[in-house]
């Protein structure tokens, strides 16, 4: 508990900027892999490749290289300059968004052939057909392998620690120059994020029974 | 002839090339293997230490120690030797134990974060690896030493002229490692401002930056700082202005007393003999600074 009386401030502050990070790159990895799973579905066979390209890519480097890239090799490009949180926010939505792309086109695959092809007989085109009656279907059948997703988002924020990112992370290396017992503060990092991903679940509870489909 | 004095003088060249890289690694303190020859105690004996009961029993001792850091505890990738004079103090120890240091030690490379169970599970039996004495850490293991008084410095690249001191840091961007004590430290006494603040897993990382032009100082124990100038003499230099004082200790398991005892005769009879002098010549030394053995604190 002396952790909690002594570094508060401290671990509020990784808190908050995990938080932010899993915000941010959790509304933009939903966007991303949206547009993904749209390219690879798409009856464009060069669209398709550029998807197929970008999952296989993201979905096979680890994250810490993604990172690495962006802070040690992406500079030496000279394009434009972000600073450190911002390129993590870049580095956590590019490598969720393969993750949230495959899922999405799993529950794509869900939606029977019959629904694709009642929405073309009614003189929908392929984005409408997509937007209003494939997509809705997919995202309510896969509501519980995306919050997986979604809390390994979470979980994964805590690279960024090693790259100039003060979240909760970069909390442990603090608190261990500072002399405490690295075990207490391994203890109330996880049970924070036990408080950050059981809202998740409950949300996940909460849209399966309202969203299910009935079939 | 034709042929073959082409072929030669290809041989030659890279041979040239090899020797040429070699001598520079082996200026640096860094490279390489172990350096000082160590005379092998007999017959020791470290009554009441469990750990030295338990070294005696195996053998051989496990040392924990850094692979990450050139001049003090570092890991030679290829060859898998480790050498610095982290390494040197851990075989000097080592054979004062009665333990020959070229065939008897097993080193653990172990990171900040893990030193303290490392000790107290016994996963290894002492730990050498800029291990800064405080009293918070005492409440958790047990120091002998030190047998280094490090200080925090800065390193800047060879060129820069604007650098010359803690006090001149304001708006440039300085590294560290991750929640460390020297960037704790940079940013309780705001030498730079919160935004110009950089920290990286490691040291190295840091390094890279620097010599790339992302920011413009690497700040840390002179020691540390000390190997990579010497790994790079043409681009990097420490400034050599410390600011703080940083005892190194040999980190033993908390209630192994017999055994801290045992390390503090052994670190003061190698100040007293000379060959403290031996090990850090050999190491830190080819920095071109020098230093002299702190006295042994005997708490």
């Amino acid at each position: 508990m002396d952790i909690l009386v002594e570094y508060g401030d401290v671990l509020a502050r990784g808190f908050l900027h995990t938080i932010e990070l899993f915000l941010l790159a959790g509304v933009g990895s939903l966007v991303l892999g949206t547009v993904l799973a749209t390219l690879r579905v798409s009856p464009v066979p060069a669209l398709r490749a550029v998807g197929t390209g970008y999952v296989t890519l993201l979905r096979n480097t680890p994250l810490t290289l993604v990172f690495f890239f962006f802070v040690f090799a992406y500079p030496k490009l000279e394009l434009l300059q972000f600073p450190f949180f911002t390129a993590a926010v870049i580095a956590l939505t590019i490598y969720t968004s393969a993750f949230v792309c495959e899922v999405l086109r799993s529950g794509i695959n869900t939606v029977p052939v019959g629904q694709a092809e009642a929405a073309r007989s009614i003189g929908l085109g392929f984005a409408q057909s997509l937007t209003n009656v494939i997509l809705p279907q997919a995202f309510r059948a896969v509501v519980p392998p995306m919050v997986s997703v979604l809390i390994a988002l979470l979980k994964n924020t805590t690279v960024a620690a090693g790259f100039s990112v003060n979240e909760v992370g970069s909390v442990i290396p603090f608190l261990n120059e500072e002399g405490e017992p690295t075990t207490n503060a391994f203890i109330w990092i996880a049970v924070g994020f036990l408080i950050l991903v059981i809202p998740l679940t409950l949300v996940q509870r909460s849209f399966e029974k309202r969203w299910s489909v009935a079939r | 002839m034709g042929a073959k004095g082409l072929r030669l003088g290809a041989v030659l060249a890279a041979t040239l090339a090899l020797a040429l890289t070699g001598c520079g690694r082996e200026g640096a303190p860094g490279g390489g293997e172990p350096q000082v020859q160590q005379n092998v105690a007999q017959n020791v004996q470290v009554p009441g230490s469990p750990t030295f009961d338990r070294i005696k029993q195996r053998g051989r001792v496990t040392i924990g120690v850094k692979e990450d850091q050139p001049g003090l505890g570092f890991r030679d990738p290829v060859t898998g030797q480790y050498s610095g004079f982290d390494i040197e103090i851990a075989r000097l120890a080592a054979a004062q134990l009665g333990l020959d240091p070229n065939t008897q030690i097993d080193y653990k490379p172990i990171p900040s974060t893990a030193r303290e169970q490392a000790l107290a599970t016994g996963e290894v039996d002492y730990y050498v690896g800029t291990y800064t004495i405080n009293d918070k850490r005492k409440e958790q293991v047990g120091f002998a030493g030190p047998y280094f008084m490090a200080g925090q410095d800065v390193l800047v690249r060879k060129d820069n002229t604007d650098i010359t001191g803690p006090e001149t840091l304001k708006g440039k961007k300085v590294c560290s490692a991750t929640g460390s004590t020297p960037i704790q430290r940079v940013k309780e006494q705001q030498l730079t401002e919160p935004q110009n603040i950089v920290e990286f897993q490691r040291y190295s990382e840091c390094v890279q930056q620097l010599l790339d032009g992302q920011i413009d100082a690497v700040t840390t124990d002179d020691a540390i700082l000390k190997g990579y100038a010497a790994q790079d003499p043409d681009k990097l230099k420490v400034v050599g202005k410390t600011f703080s004082q940083e005892p190194y200790g040999i980190g033993v398991a908390k209630d192994d007393i017999a055994l801290r005892n045992k390390i503090n005769d052994v670190l003061e009879q190698a100040a007293k003999s000379g060959e403290w002098k031996r090990v850090y010549d050999a190491t830190l030394g080819k920095s071109g600074t020098g230093a002299e053995p702190p006295p042994v604190d005997r708490y």
